[in-house]
């Protein structure tokens, strides 16, 4: 089997954590795969362990058992900073409450992930990418001077400024009102189209899961419908899927 | 509620929250207040336990009688005849030879009897275990203390000069109850019997001396002859009882208690900033559970008497704490400073600073911690759906008010004096707002730099930015700990070392006393045989200043305890036909030869200011027993510091020939010819060599040890300020966790979140080090201008030291204490800071 051909692959996934009434199970036993180039919804009620699953594909949080393969690499055999290395280099997200850096401008949360991964110019790069969505003049303000919207655009040009070849977003549009939750949907599925990224999108909104590729259903920390993975053919698997 | 349900909600609500940390804070900020004051007040305690238990002993007697001249005979008589007990003391200061060495030395000729209350106590080597004994030093034996004895290089059994006679060195004085002179005396002692004054005729008529009646008794028999007495003293003759024993040493330990007291309540001050800062996070964390507790029928009393009890067990708590550690720090402020204040072995302290140790850290609490609390009460119980709903902004005279009304009660507490309290209070309040706009500059400006650096700069740039007001406070909190030091240290070596280079090379370096008139010609020719042929002889005579304009002159009538000083001694009146080269004559006229032997004087301008002397007024001294009354014909400036002799009052010549003088004179005498001076006692004995060099030498040792004292007080100050870092770092950890779980996310390294948490805290703590050094420049330039009077060039090592103390401690301990932002996994901050 290789690897490679898959960005993202989770291996017999599953966390528990402490609890009072005994041990947590958060999500147990989840396998699947996402080709490079796809756009795959995670689904699920609220509580099923949507978030938590994203934490633990990105390598934000360390499982209890199985593996996440991220572009051919075990996570597990990474430590905090190589992991941090890898999104550097490879990843991008957005989140529902935007999660700006209040100290820091537009601009120079744009610029940030840019430098982390040692690019050449990161302020041309940011400026660019916020020239094209838009936010042009808004360059020097901050956070909290920024609506909600503008707020979730920039976290867009954040997520996308470093040409990611794998871009996480949880509920990019829960905090936001229909109209402008659709803007940012365009935005995000038209920056993705552009770049040819691959897209792993959490939400609880059908209608948005649509967009994607196809839909993973998480119930109770357990993937539903688990879809054949086949190691044969992954791209055309994912395609098949589509709406 | 109950109350004792309410008590045991409260103990337990304590409990909990100690270990969520910003109580912990809290606390550490209230032991280091209560700290520094107890530790000043255990210590200034043990000093006045010891003058109270001793207060006879310190006067060796009852009640003194002293004198610039014999003492009434008939004084001595009626001691006898009312039954009391007496002896008789002379001191001078003379200078003391053995072999080829020599040194100054008080000198204190003692009578049987000696001394009425307490006991000397003796060695037979230096620095062996002393002995109490009743005697006396026996005639043609001397007893010195233990620097005379180091100072001449002379064992128990030595020999030495004194005058024109020569003594054995019989035993080594280690203590003796009524070491007199000032609070830090500047020679050493030497202890002789009475009975060999005449031999070393040293005292002569006009000589500096103070004779001393010693009393003892009954206190009925006491105070009738105290009240015989007073109504026949002459008018240098001074009274002094037990109440008023050693006046000196009471007015130094009040000053010392003001000053250590002031200095203790910068910390309490910076201390009470880092309560603010810790209570207004305990509240904000509390906002939650009071909603909930006020939605299940809590009263907005009950609120807030549960958490007034949380914290005053608190304050309890660390209020003990506190006192024992002011208890164990006051032994080091001991060491440095007991052994000056000439009291003997020191009692342990009382407890009575313990009762103001913990209103002090009771009154900074609640000044400083109780507003947030207060604001608890107005928590809307509706929060409890809507968690964006807080209590309502408090009006800024509720915010800041407490702590102002606490720092103004404290300050009047500490100073005693309302101008004093005042004045400290305007100190306080304008260092603080100058610091405070000038460390806002500095933060400000920060941003310029943001576009230049790297990405964790940046980071820590935009945090010190963001958090301005934060950032300000932190600066101005570790400056003032930085400066203190720095003015302490650096400012004071700069201000001494730019008021000597102002002298000039060759100003004089020792003065000769107590020259008689029939010595005059030989001295002359002995100073002109050696190259010192411009030295200049001043006559003087001794006289006290008895009226102004017909008014009589009374110590009481001048606020001015310098004023007071002035009137209480006797003047050195001297005569001259010309005026001194650097003196400048400012109003009147100096005197014409046919002016000679006129009642004419000419005045110092600063004294005729301090005294209310005008022009023209007529002035009456008292010389030798006898009434004189001049007219002041000019007044003048002099050069004090150029070392030169110079008098305050000069009569022209032929008006002062017929009383007792002695001559005095000045000259620069370089090291390696410090012989001649023993050489000049050998031929002049009665002549006193004044040894300026080692006179700073000794006055510089007991500000050394001033200010190491003060220093010490100081560590609390900043130790306050790292206590203000740690609330405010503790303040924003939360917003750290989730800022350093985003870097994460987006792919940065621990080494760059390390970098990014360095940038900031070197940045501030190198704002607050440059803070420091300008308060400091600032300050030494004031000090140097203003009050010494010279030019004050800035010193770079200022900045230097300022700067980088600041960059790595402050550096060092906010990495320490927010390194922990690095223990949680990302995911788990984000999922909190949601
Ligand atoms: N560190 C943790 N400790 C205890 N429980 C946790 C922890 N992390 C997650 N959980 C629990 O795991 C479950 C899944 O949480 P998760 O945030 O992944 O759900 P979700 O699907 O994203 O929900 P939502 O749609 O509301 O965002 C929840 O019941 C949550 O309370
Ligand atoms: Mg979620």
């Amino acid at each position: 089997m290789n690897a490679t051909q898959y960005l993202v692959r989770a291996e017999n996934l599953g966390k528990r954590v402490p609890s009072p009434e005994g041990e947590l199970i958060i999500l147990d036993g989840i396998n699947f795969a996402v080709a490079a180039g796809e756009s795959v919804a995670i689904v699920g009620a609220s509580g099923s362990g949507k978030s938590t699953l994203l934490g633990l594909l990105a390598g934000l949080d360390t499982p209890s058992s199985g593996r996440v393969w991220l572009a051919g690499t075990d996570l597990n055999s990474l430590d905090e900073d190589g992991r941090a290395q890898l999104r550097a280099q490879r990843v991008g997200f957005v989140f529902q409450s935007f999660q700006l850096l209040p100290g820091l401008t537009a601009l120079e949360n744009v610029m940030l992930p840019l430098e982390l991964a040692d690019h050449a110019d990161p302020e041309g790069a940011a400026r660019a990418v916020l020239q094209q969505i838009g936010l042009g003049s808004r360059l020097r303000h901050y956070p909290a001077q920024l609506s909600g919207g503008e707020q979730q655009r920039v976290a867009i040009a954040r997520a996308f400024a470093s040409g990611p070849e794998l871009l996480f977003a949880d509920e990019p549009t829960g905090n936001l009102d229909r109209r402008t939750g659709q803007r940012i949907i365009d935005l995000l599925f038209s920056l993705n189209r552009q770049q040819g990224a691959t897209l792993v999108l959490v939400t609880h909104d059908t209608e948005l899961a649509r967009y994607c590729d196809r839909s993973l259903e998480l119930d109770g920390g357990r993937l539903q419908a688990a879809e054949p993975v086949s190691a044969a053919a992954p791209v055309e698997l994912g395609l098949s899927v589509s709406v | 509620m109950s109350n004792t349900s309410l008590l045991l909600l409260a103990f337990r609500a304590l409990r909990r929250d100690w270990r969520s940390g910003e109580l912990r804070v809290l606390a550490a900020a209230l032991v280091i207040a209560v700290a520094s004051v107890a530790a000043v007040g255990f210590f200034t305690d043990r000093i006045q336990v010891a003058m109270e238990r001793k207060s006879s002993e310190l006067l060796g007697a009852d009640l003194v009688i002293a004198s610039p001249e014999p003492v009434q005979e008939s004084f001595l008589q009626e001691a006898r005849r009312g039954d009391l007990q007496a002896a008789a003391t002379l001191s001078f200061r003379s200078v003391v030879l053995a072999g080829e060495d020599s040194a100054l030395a008080e000198v204190k000729a003692v009578g049987p009897g000696y001394p009425l209350r307490g006991q000397l106590q003796v060695g037979d080597q230096p620095f062996a275990p002393a002995q109490f004994t009743q005697a006396i030093p026996k005639p043609g034996d001397v007893w010195l203390d233990e620097r005379l004895l180091q100072v001449l290089k002379l064992a128990v059994g030595g020999r030495l000069e004194l005058g024109t006679g020569s003594f054995v060195v019989e035993k080594v004085l280690a203590y003796e109850p009524d070491r007199g002179g000032d609070l830090f005396s500047i020679a050493p002692r030497l202890l002789m019997n009475l009975a060999d004054v005449p031999a070393t005729e040293l005292v002569q008529p006009g000589s500096r001396v103070e004779y001393r009646l010693l009393l003892a008794g009954d206190a009925k028999r006491l105070e009738n002859y105290r009240s015989w007495v007073q109504s026949r003293l002459n008018p240098v003759e001074r009274l002094q009882g037990v109440r008023d024993a050693r006046p000196e040493l009471r007015a130094a330990l009040e000053r010392a208690q003001r000053f250590l007291g002031l200095a203790a309540l910068v910390s309490v001050i910076l201390a009470g900033v880092g309560i603010a800062i810790a209570a207004r996070r305990f509240a904000l964390r509390h906002w939650d559970s009071v909603a909930i507790m006020r939605c299940v029928g809590a009263t907005q009393a009950t609120v807030l008497r549960l958490f007034l009890l949380e914290l005053l067990g608190l304050a309890l708590l660390a209020g003990v704490s506190g006192v024992l550690l002011g208890y164990g720090a006051q032994e080091g402020l001991t060491r440095i400073l007991a052994d000056l204040a000439p009291v003997g072995e020191l009692p342990s302290p009382s407890w009575r600073p313990l009762a103001p140790a913990l209103l002090t850290g009771f009154i900074t609490l609640l000044g400083f911690g109780l507003p947030p609390l207060l604001r608890l009460r107005n928590v809307p119980p509706l929060r409890v759906l809507r968690r964006d709903l807080g209590p309502s902004e408090q009006r800024a005279i509720l915010l800041y008010g407490p702590a102002v009304a606490a720092v103004a009660l404290l300050l009047l507490w500490q100073a005693g004096d309302t101008r004093l309290a005042l004045y400290v209070f305007g100190g306080v309040v304008g260092t603080l707002l100058a610091l405070g706009v000038a460390a806002l500059g500095l933060v400000k400006s920060l941003t310029v730099l943001r576009g230049r650096v790297g990405v964790a700069w940046r980071f820590g740039l935009a945090n010190i930015s963001r958090r301005g007001t934060g950032s300000m406070v932190q600066v101005v909190a570790l400056g003032l700990g930085i400066m203190v030091l720095l003015v302490l240290t650096l400012v004071r070596n700069d201000l001494l070392a730019g008021w000597q280079a102002t002298l000039p090379a060759n100003a004089p370096n020792h003065f000769l006393i107590n020259i008689q008139p029939t010595e005059v010609g030989g001295v002359q020719q002995f100073l002109h045989d050696r190259g010192l042929a411009e030295t200049r002889l001043f006559p003087m005579v001794r006289g006290r200043l008895m009226a102004i304009d017909g008014r009589p002159v009374n110590p009481e009538n001048y606020a001015n305890s310098r004023a007071q000083r002035l009137v209480e001694r006797e003047f050195n009146l001297s005569w001259a036909d010309d005026l001194q080269e650097d003196n400048r004559v400012v109003a009147g006229r100096w005197w014409q030869p046919g002016d000679h032997g006129k009642a004419l004087v000419s005045v110092e301008q600063g004294l005729a200011r301090e005294l209310g002397i005008n022009l023209h007024d007529t002035v009456q001294f008292r010389i030798a027993g006898q009434l004189i009354d001049a007219e002041v014909a000019s007044l003048r400036t002099v050069e004090w510091d150029s070392f030169r002799v110079n008098f305050f009052v000069i009569f022209p010549p032929d008006v002062l020939n017929s009383y007792p003088a002695t001559w005095i004179t000045s000259f620069h005498l370089d090291k390696a010819r410090k012989g001649l001076l023993t050489e000049l006692v050998r031929s002049y004995p009665s002549v006193t060599v004044v040894d300026v060099d080692a006179l700073m030498g000794k006055v510089r040792e007991i500000m050394d040890r001033v200010v190491l004292a003060v220093e010490y007080v100081f560590l609390f100050t900043l130790l306050a300020g790292l206590v203000v870092l740690y609330a405010a770092i503790q303040a924003t950890q939360d917003e750290r966790l989730f800022e350093s779980a985003i870097l994460r996310t987006l792919g940065a390294r621990k080494g760059v979140i390390l970098q990014s948490l360095l940038a900031e805290f070197a940045t501030l703590g190198l704002l607050a080090g440059l803070l420091a050094a300008l308060g400091a420049t600032v300050l030494g330039y004031v000090l140097a201008e203003r009050v010494f009077g010279f030019h004050y060039s800035p010193d770079v090592l200022l900045w230097l030291l300022g700067g980088g103390a600041g960059l790595l401690g402050v550096g060092a301990a906010g990495l320490l204490g927010a390194r922990s932002v690095l223990k949680q996994p990302p995911m788990q901050s984000l999922r909190e800071g949601v």
